[in-house]
């Protein structure tokens, strides 16, 4: 076992996997704190599936490279939705159920049209579900993902404060003259950046579980942003690389072992968090 | 010139008018206590005052030096902050956040301001505890330290004592007295009109009828003895 796991590792491809992994479950889980906090949990989901329908129309068009299409119109969909704000009618959740399944729907219905591709089936399972076996990524993909998520951490590690600000309170913070539109919109796009390199990782649908178990799980053990911040990166990437492992030595579906992976840690993280407050509430 | 001076000020929302044109102005070292029914608008102006969104008609001109993000806020509850995971400490930072710019990191001056005003509102002691876990009393405590940190001329508080007990809302008003006398210009919303009465200098109450006057104006209004003798029935009920 030991010497198939080191046999494994040892080949480009499995380690491609796990260094995107890795920096992918880093990115997402530092926003998502964020994002759980602001009671915006769904925006990844909502933002997946409009990857997805922008992939759609780029597989329809023939665009070699999707990400073309797929990154600009993640991210002014992502600038949209987080707009529809606290001071707005249409309250947020709603916006977002609806353009996720509205870009579901059409990106299917036309890959159904124009078959882009003669295996349609398998090509949306796996974005939707994420690669069936193990990744299979090219050395220019790692390094566009490489350079992405250093960027991504480098502007969460200096926005950190403003993030914080912006989370906690922004009335207070516009009212003593914060731009938190800024902040909001950087955000936006940031969670954009992720979610479409999150994609090739877990799909579209479960993109989710990356954003919303770290953070929740965090949340059960620690009480401040700092703590619950870092503690969520690290439970991210821990449970990533276990996932990634598992999925090669079992052979299952690589976004769904990682979900699991997510899924038990958060119910470690329950019953600490039980224990710890001396199993009261 | 006042601080702040509103000349028929319509606020409301999405082009419709909450409640009648108001009119009043904020000096230096005044207390204004906004009181009226709920609905009647308080928060809207509060609101409005902070920039937080636009009036929809009239004026709001301010002066005498404040500059319009040197109004400390001290916001009423929204349910986000009930079980968000922050240290007290993290949240008076905060409030330190407009006078960073760009800069990422909290300066040794910054520092120092949200510590002494920990000490000032005496939650020094409680600085890395959860802020979800502390009571209603101490939370608002440090929202108010956190608020001093931002601005240190003005603070405008909308209910700062809903959800208190009697013996906390006491402490609570003689805190906001206390910061008072040292030169800061409150502005409180309230529907607590026996504390408005008792603490302030000047009295805005709006809702059916407008009213703006000094405290002592407002007891002899038609307003001010509607809402007294009101009160008292509720009490003997
Ligand atoms: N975001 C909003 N959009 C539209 N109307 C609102 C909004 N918030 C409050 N209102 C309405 O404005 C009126 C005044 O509310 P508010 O200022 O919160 O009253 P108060 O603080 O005096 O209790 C109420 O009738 C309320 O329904
Ligand atoms: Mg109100």
């Amino acid at each position: 076992m030991i010497d198939l796991l080191i046999f494994y590792l040892s080949r480009p491809i499995v380690q491609y996997a796990l260094i995107v992994g890795v920096l992918i479950a880093l990115c997402s889980s530092l926003l998502g704190v964020t994002l759980v906090l602001k009671r915006f949990s769904f925006i990844g989901d909502g933002l997946s599936h409009v990857a997805f329908g922008a992939m759609s129309i780029a597989a329809v068009i023939g665009l070699t490279n999707q990400m073309l299409i797929i990154l600009p119109v993640t991210v002014i969909s992502a600038v949209l939705l987080l707009r529809t704000g606290s001071n707005t009618r249409i309250k947020g959740d709603a916006a977002i159920a609806m353009i996720s399944v509205g870009a579901l729907a059409f990106g299917y219905l036309i890959m159904n049209i124009f078959k882009p591709s003669s295996n349609l089936t398998g090509d949306v399972c796996s974005t939707l579900f994420g690669s069936t076996a193990i990744l299979t990524l090219t050395g220019p993909e790692v390094v566009v993902c490489i350079i992405l998520s250093i960027l991504v951490i480098a502007l969460f590690v200096f926005f950190y404060n403003k993030i914080f600000a912006v989370t906690f309170d922004e009335n207070f913070g516009k009212a003593v003259g914060t731009p938190t539109g800024a902040y909001n919109l950087l955000i936006a796009i940031v969670i954009a950046v992720i979610i479409v390199l999150a994609m090739k990782l877990v799909g579209s649908l479960l993109i989710s579980a990356l954003v919303i178990f770290p953070a929740l799980s965090a949340m059960r053990i620690f009480r401040n942003f700092k703590s619950v911040t870092v503690f969520s990166a690290v439970f991210s990437v821990v449970c990533t690389i276990l996932g990634v492992i598992v999925s090669i030595l079992a052979q299952t579906p690589v976004g769904a072992t990682i979900v699991a992976a997510d899924l038990a840690g958060f119910g470690i993280c329950c019953l600490i968090g039980f224990i710890a407050r001396g199993g009261a509430k | 010139m006042s601080y702040i001076e509103a000349k028929n000020l319509i606020v409301g929302y999405e082009g419709e008018a909450v409640g009648d044109p108001i009119s009043f102005e904020v000096n230096p070292g005044d207390y204004l206590c906004i009181v009226g029914e709920n609905g009647s608008g308080k928060s809207t102006l509060v609101k409005t005052l902070l920039n937080l969104q636009k009036p929809l008609g009239g004026e709001l001109i301010t002066g005498d030096g404040l500059r319009k993000n040197e109004i400390g806020y001290l916001p009423q509850q929204t349910p986000v902050q009930k079980d968000f995971p922050a240290s007290v400490k993290e949240i008076v930072l905060s409030g330190c956040q407009a006078k960073c710019g760009l800069r990422p990191f909290y300066n040794r001056a910054e520092k120092k301001l949200a510590e002494d005003n920990m000490k000032r509102m005496d939650i020094f002691s409680l600085a890395d505890r959860c802020y979800r876990d502390l009571s209603g009393g101490q939370q608002q405590r440090v929202l108010l330290a956190r608020a001093l940190c931002a601005a240190e001329k003005v603070l405008l508080l909308d209910e700062p004592v809903s959800g208190l007990d009697p013996k906390v809302t006491a402490q609570m008003y003689e805190l906001i007295e206390g910061l008072n006398k040292e030169g800061i210009t409150i502005i409180m919303v309230s529907h607590d009109i026996d504390a408005a009465v008792r603490y302030a200098s000047h009295i805005l109450h709006i809702g059916d009828t407008v009213f703006f006057g000094t405290k002592e104006e407002y007891l002899q209004s038609r307003e001010g003895k509607y809402f007294l003798r009101k009160q008292e029935d509720g009490k003997n009920d």
